[in-house]
């Protein structure tokens, strides 16, 4: 470590002010500050004695997201085995430790081309904003590549990859003036551009079945549709053929990082013990999402078969546990919505802000044909209101204060 | 129901501001605050809830063609249209409107006239509220449904301007870059909530 410091010592007065590269001083201060902590002192006060700063918070983010990420590679690879020995291309599945590491390995080898465009991509406007307006390249840039490429599909072209983060990060975040002034989470705000522009490759099934000769015993791509767009044709009747267990463990197909609620619970764990997620926001989105899918079951209408009996087989039917384990409304509600940027400021605006995130999501899952998920939408939505609940919540506890005072 | 399905769809579906775009001058410029914006607001809820009924009458009762058959009797008046009226009609009505409300809130609520200020008078131009009666012409609303549609158009507008004026206010502590600063910020925010806005496209009512 101690040649690293002074390669980095030997380099700094190049890059100090009057320095050869004085102009490229914050990517200079990118590396330095990834490496060591800063020697900085705060000059004036007032002084907050802690030692949390952007960078430590930054990073406990990105170790919560490992489980989920480690799991997605896996899950990946998984899948694509699984697809290969469908088509009877390989032996059966059992697994085995062979089986984990060449999972890993095919999920790695998938993984990691989206994260090199979107961390290069995304990494390239955030240099040039930092060089030109003179400001820190920011750890949040690291949180927004890592969660980027694991809210889209696997099979995402990967000049899209490229095209949605630089959105992400220019619209979402630097036009703002960067990290902390945004007022919508930059990878969902990236992934909704994506959402709107190229519908057919970020959702549904998109690719078809290639078992293809050039690549041997390979199956190419193989996609089926997501539980979610089952629910939707099939309604309450897709839960036959559907394991709970399996759902939360995550052993099903989708979004890199939207298949395992149990990773995402982990992760949530982490958050939650170093006080960076915020719990409130965690536990009222589920509470949102419980009480208005309990609301659509009460109101389910039951099908009458010709001979009169009754048949619950309409997506209203299904019930929260499911909802919890499908599609990204795990992910969302511990990594995203949790956002301390872009979600509400205040404790009483936080519960309102994750509550309103749980029924939006079920009302567009169930009853917005044009989605089949509503958890991403549902954030945005939610990311425009978050000021405005804060601003209400702010000034009631003003009226109340004044009031205790009799003042008004 | 059907009332019902009209209101949800002109506030949130089919938002004014975020959809159609329309109303954009008073939108961006009466947004800095939330409190204005908030006074705004309301009284586009009220202006557009009283014109677009009564231009409704005026329309189906003047300006369509065979709609004068209660004057000159069915077989003449299927020869008149005075369609090409409605845009002059529709704005007189609403300048009017405008004026009287104005007048009659100045005379029995001066608290609410003060709170709604120079805002009456401001949006007699709002192309929201001459959209409103043109919309309802198109979609061929009845006097109960347009009042509803007019509510609701009117909610949907104060929605989503409260919400960018809050979201103004917090944008005051970023650093914008300069050649963004006021409107040019202002526009993008407005093109993003607009993306927040799809989550209800889409819904069948």
């Amino acid at each position: 470590m101690k040649f690293l410091r002074k390669k980095l010592d030997a380099v700094a007065p190049l890059f100090e002010k009057g320095g050869k590269f004085e102009k490229y001083y914050p990517l200079y201060e990118a590396g330095d500050s990834f490496m060591f902590s800063s020697a900085h002192r705060t000059q004036s006060g007032p002084h907050v004695r802690d030692v949390i700063d952007l960078k430590r918070m930054m990073t406990m983010v990105v170790i919560a997201l490992m489980p989920t990420l480690l799991w997605a590679m896996f899950n990946h690879g998984y899948q694509t085995q699984l697809a290969n020995s469908s088509y009877g291309l390989t032996a059966d599945m059992a697994i085995t430790p062979g089986i984990i590491c060449d999972s890993l390995w095919m999920g790695l080898l998938k993984f990691l081309p989206i994260y090199i465009v979107t961390v290069v991509a995304g990494g390239t406007i955030e240099a040039i904003f930092s060089v030109v307006r003179k400001h820190e390249i920011n750890e949040g840039f690291l949180v927004t590549s890592m969660l980027f490429p694991l809210i889209v599909p696997a099979s995402i072209p990967l000049w899209q990859v490229a095209v949605g983060i630089m959105f992400g990060t220019l619209i979402g975040k630097e036009v703002f003036g960067g990290t902390g002034m945004n007022i919508l989470n930059p990878a969902l705000t990236g992934r909704l551009f994506l959402f709107i522009a190229y519908p057919a490759q970020i959702s549904g099934d998109v690719w078809n079945i290639y078992p293809s000769v050039e690549s041997g015993l390979q199956v190419d791509g193989h996609t089926g549709a997501t539980a979610l767009a089952e629910f939707y044709t099939n309604g309450a009747a897709a839960l036959n053929d559907m394991n709970w267990m399996d759902s939360f463990l995550g052993l099903t197909g989708g979004s890199f990082a939207e298949t395992s609620t149990l990773a995402c619970l982990i992760g949530a764990v982490i958050l939650i013990a170093t006080g960076i997620g915020s719990w409130r926001i965690m536990l009222s989105t589920l509470l949102g999402m419980i009480g208005m899918t309990l609301l659509l079951n009460f109101f389910a209408p039951p099908e009458v078969l010709p001979d009169g009996s009754l048949v619950e087989h309409h997506y209203m039917f299904i019930d929260w546990t499911w909802h919890l384990v499908v599609g990204g409304f795990a992910f969302g509600t511990v990594f995203m919505a949790t956002d301390p940027v872009s979600a509400a400021q205040t404790d009483t605006g936080k519960w309102i802000y994750g509550a309103m995130i749980g029924i939006l999501t079920i009302i567009v899952r169930v009853l917005n044909p044009a989605y089949p998920e509503g958890m991403m939408i549902a954030i945005i939505f939610m990311n425009i209101f978050a000021p405005t609940i804060d601003y209400y919540v702010v000034k009631a506890n003003i009226t109340r204060r004044e009031k205790r005072l009799g003042i008004q | 129901m059907e009332l019902v399905n009209i209101f949800l769809q002109s506030a949130f579906i089919e938002n004014m501001a975020l959809a159609f775009f329309l109303g954009m001058c008073s939108f961006l410029a009466v947004s800095k605050k939330v409190e204005t914006a908030v006074g705004l607001g309301t009284a586009v809820v009220f202006v557009l809830g009283i014109t677009t009924p009564l231009n409704n009458l005026i329309y189906d009762n003047l300006l369509r063609e065979g709609s004068l058959s209660w004057l000159l009797g069915a077989e003449k008046a299927a020869t008149v249209n005075l369609e090409f009226l409605s845009f002059i009609a529709f704005i007189a009505t609403i300048a009017a409107t405008v004026q009287i409300v104005e007048m009659a809130i100045d005379k029995f609520s001066p608290a609410l006239y003060g709170a709604l200020g120079v805002f009456l008078p401001l949006i007699a131009v709002n192309c929201a509220i001459l959209g409103g009666s043109l919309f309802m012409v198109q979609r061929e609303y009845d006097v109960a449904e347009s009042t509803v549609f007019g509510i609701g158009a009117g909610f949907g507008f104060m929605l989503a301007i409260v919400a960018l004026a809050a979201i103004r206010e917090k944008l005051k502590y970023s650093n914008v870059p300069a050649g963004l600063r006021g409107l040019g910020i202002t526009f993008i925010t407005t093109g993003l909530m607009a993306m927040g806005f799809i989550i209800f496209g889409g819904i069948q009512l």
